[in-house]
């Protein structure tokens, strides 16, 4: 583990915050177990707790919480001085940031999803979830690790685009699915395990250009900008 | 405003050297450091300036973590902004920068060290975090430490990979007595190893302790750079203040009304106050004039060659 990777990862288990990570999963796996145990159809709770709950709130919400996290609390508190004083290439402290907290977002969401979708369906159900999200982990947190770098609000704005952009329009305005990573995550586990218990509205070559380009786009704006970060202007 | 140049004397050993030229910065229609040039080689200087006057936005472009907005900023001939080789020989001391409180002392310096690809990361640990003395408190978490002790941990972070060059903002604030005399030793020992040391107050004992080469900022401008005391020396338009002793102070005084460098004399219980246009001529003047008169100088003591008297004086200009 390098040492950019270990300070994220003590600096993320070691904040408060992280504890919000826990509740979420609790409850989705609570949802399943308590559905799967009174015997309702899982056709009735299946999308409801897997796509509703799991994909829609669990996976972009952790994402968000992990993803400002590595480096928008560094920021706000001004510890990130002490890594950006080191000769180390920009893309070296980004990357490893990136893989902790897509990793973290992963085995956070992916263990109930995969939970979950064994009890709605089948083992292959939840193989589908747990890999579906942990791709769609990485686009989140791509893209939220970028926006601490763009905007000193990037918890509001990140919850700006899961509950408004992702959440609100996707229910009215067709087009905006083709910019949701929600969306390519119920597709992409759909393809894995067709089960009737999902429903994709774009499709699988969509749904994995875009995320691989969301991936790659973010992270190199999150290069960029940490390469002219600048420290905030006290004129003290 | 105009700029006093008494620059230190050249380096006894080659050492790195940060130049700014012409460096503005704005943010919007506020100019926070206009048109700062300045050169910082070997030793330790300090950057005094009221609150407000752009030494921290200074400080910020010196490091690489602000761009100027006019001019540029180079340490050896490097751009500081948008390139991190020029960490290898810089070490910053950020005032607001915060410390991980979940790491040890030990832990948080070791890591400075691995980040620098230190060949023996252990050992540079050790030796940075004795060169402030936090050895015995180097195992607790930095979380449970005062305010002083975080800012050594942070001062040793910074010294882990023995820069050149070192910037520190506000450092003794938050220090006890005892901490603030060992870090300006510290500070001492590296300009004197040949380290270029620029550290940021804006409490003028603390500069006049650990620096007599200043670097004065008022309202975003280079008020006067080099030796206060040369710096005073060059004021010409202000009457340099003497305190004169001698065994008889009212005839000495009579004398020295009718020296052309002499523009004032008050003769008090304690000796005589003697204001003159010109320090030189004055302190020339005087043994002749004693000579004269046969008259014995006891203590010559020049009275506002303080920092804090050169300070106000270019503050208030």
């Amino acid at each position: 583990m390098s040492t950019v990777s270990w300070i994220t990862a003590r600096g993320l288990f070691g904040r408060r915050r992280f504890l919000l990570l826990l509740p979420l999963p609790a409850l989705l796996l609570v949802l399943a177990i308590l559905s799967r145990s009174l015997g309702v159809d899982p056709g009735e709770w299946g999308p409801a707790v897997l796509v509703g709950l799991g994909l829609a709130v669990v996976l972009p919400v952790v994402a968000l919480i992990v993803g400002t996290g590595v480096l928008g609390a560094e920021i706000d508190d001004g510890t990130v001085v002490h890594i950006l004083t080191k000769p180390l290439p920009r893309w070296q402290i980004v990357l490893p940031k990136l893989a902790v907290a897509a990793g973290v977002t992963a085995v956070t969401v992916a263990v109930p999803l995969y939970v979950a979708g064994v009890l709605a369906h089948s083992v292959r159900l939840g193989l589908a979830l747990a890999v579906a999200a942990s791709i769609g982990s990485l686009a989140y947190c791509a893209f939220f690790v970028a926006l601490s770098l763009v905007t000193r609000r990037p918890v509001l704005l990140g919850l700006v685009y899961v509950l408004i952009w992702e959440g609100l329009l996707g229910n009215f305005v067709s087009g905006t699915k083709v910019l949701s990573i929600q969306q390519y995550v119920i597709t992409l586990a759909d393809r894995i395990a067709p089960t009737g218990l999902l429903t994709s509205d774009v499709s699988v070559p969509v749904a994995s250009v875009m995320s691989a380009l969301i991936a790659v786009g973010f992270t190199a704006l999150a290069i960029d900008r940490l390469r002219s970060f600048s420290v905030a202007g006290e004129t003290s | 405003m105009t700029t006093i140049s008494a620059e230190p004397a050249a380096p006894a050993t080659p050492a790195s050297t940060l130049d700014l030229a012409g460096v503005s910065r704005w943010y919007g229609n506020v100019v926070a450091v206009n048109d700062v040039t300045m050169r910082l080689g070997p030793g330790v200087t300090g950057l005094l300036g009221p609150n407000g006057a752009g030494k921290t936005t200074l400080l910020h472009m010196m490091a690489g973590f602000l761009s100027p907005s006019r001019g540029e900023v180079t340490l050896d001939g490097m751009p500081t902004w948008r390139n991190p080789e020029v960490y290898r020989r810089l070490g910053l001391v950020s005032e607001r920068e915060a410390v991980h409180s979940f790491l040890s002392a030990y832990e948080f310096v070791l890591a400075s060290a691995k980040l620098h690809r230190l060949s023996d990361p252990e050992a540079a640990a050790r030796r940075a975090i004795a060169l402030v003395e936090m050895e015995d408190a180097q195992d607790r978490k930095i979380g449970t430490y005062s305010k002083g002790m975080r800012q050594r941990t942070r001062v040793a972070g910074a010294l882990v990979h023995d820069p050149q060059v070192l910037l520190l903002d506000e450092p003794f604030n938050g220090m006890d007595p005892r901490q603030r005399l060992h870090m300006m030793a510290l500070l001492h020992r590296l300009g004197d190893a040949g380290r270029t040391i620029l550290f940021s107050s804006h409490i003028l004992e603390e500069v006049e302790q650990v620096s007599g080469t200043v670097q004065v900022m008022v309202a975003g401008r280079l008020a006067a750079s080099g030796d206060y005391r040369t710096i005073r020396r060059l004021m010409t338009n202000r009457p340099h203040v003497f305190r004169v002793r001698s065994t008889d102070d009212r005839a000495l005084a009579v004398a020295l009304m009718a020296e052309e460098s002499v523009t004032g004399v008050e003769l008090g219980r304690d000796g005589l106050t003697v204001q003159a246009g010109d320090y030189g001529a004055f302190t020339r003047a005087l043994p002749k004039i004693a000579l004269a008169r046969s008259l014995r100088v006891r203590s010559l003591t020049p009275e506002d060659e303080s920092l804090e008297s050169v300070f106000s004086y270019l503050v208030g200009s």
